[in-house]
């Protein structure tokens, strides 16, 4: 089963994407499963645990399941202040 | 009223500290986080703030409301800068108005931990040698989990 999610990429990982934000047809489930295809795609070096996640913008688990047409946004170290 | 925001423009202290005047309030704490031309060991010319506007406002004005409400302070207000910014500039302003001085102090600083703990915000800093990195993230290979440490302003 594929679904359709847009992602949204910020700061490090929208440079190493070369793209601020994408429609996705996936067969992963979870916002982990989803991470481990994109760093085929892209050369993402943060690994899962440097990073946080968020599903229509709030924070939730790398085992959430993803909806169709969910918006997923990984969230690098944060430097704000 | 929202008690965070973000702008893409100077920060006018002067207007916000207005917003939270108050006859009831005896006390004002306010904290300013400044652009600073050094960090980590580099020289910094000038710097660039993101952020997921999205879920950094919900999460703000939560980090906010949850300071008034835990230390019984009258109004509190928090307002991040993002985009260019140069040395000197102001990234980042806090204030808090209480009927005394203890619980504003707490309250101001509550609120500026938690925002650079847990908001979506990132900073790009541009160096006098001409690159540039992204801070807590260059070095996040070799140091995992370092990013709680040395930024403080």
């Amino acid at each position: 089963m594929t679904r359709t999610l847009r992602v949204q990429y910020f700061a490090l990982l929208r440079e190493q994407a070369g793209r601020s934000e994408e429609r996705v047809t996936t067969s992963a489930a979870t916002p982990a499963e989803l991470y481990t295809e994109l760093t085929g795609r892209y050369p993402f070096q943060l690994t899962r645990e440097q990073l946080r996640v968020a599903i229509n913008a709030e924070f939730c688990d790398w085992t959430t399941a993803l909806a169709e047409g969910d918006s997923v946004v990984f969230i690098p170290p944060v430097a704000g202040g | 009223m929202s008690v965070f925001r973000f702008t893409r423009t100077t920060i006018d202290g002067a207007l916000l500290r207005a917003e939270l005047t108050d006859p009831a309030s005896g006390g004002f704490a306010l904290f300013e986080g400044w652009v600073r031309n050094h960090n980590a060991g580099r020289e910094v010319q000038r710097l660039e703030y993101e952020a997921f506007e999205e879920l950094a406002i919900k999460e703000g004005e939560r980090i906010v409301r949850a300071a008034i409400e835990r230390f019984g302070v009258a109004h509190a207000l928090c307002v991040h800068r993002v985009g260019a910014l140069e040395i000197g500039e102001l990234a980042v302003w806090v204030g808090v108005s209480s009927g005394h001085r203890g619980e504003a102090f707490q309250a101001c600083r509550f609120i500026i931990d938690e925002v650079k703990q847990r908001l979506p915000i990132w900073k790009k800093e541009h160096y006098v040698t001409g690159d540039s990195g992204w801070v807590n993230c260059e070095r996040c290979a070799e140091v995992p989990h370092a990013h709680e440490s040395e930024h403080a302003h």
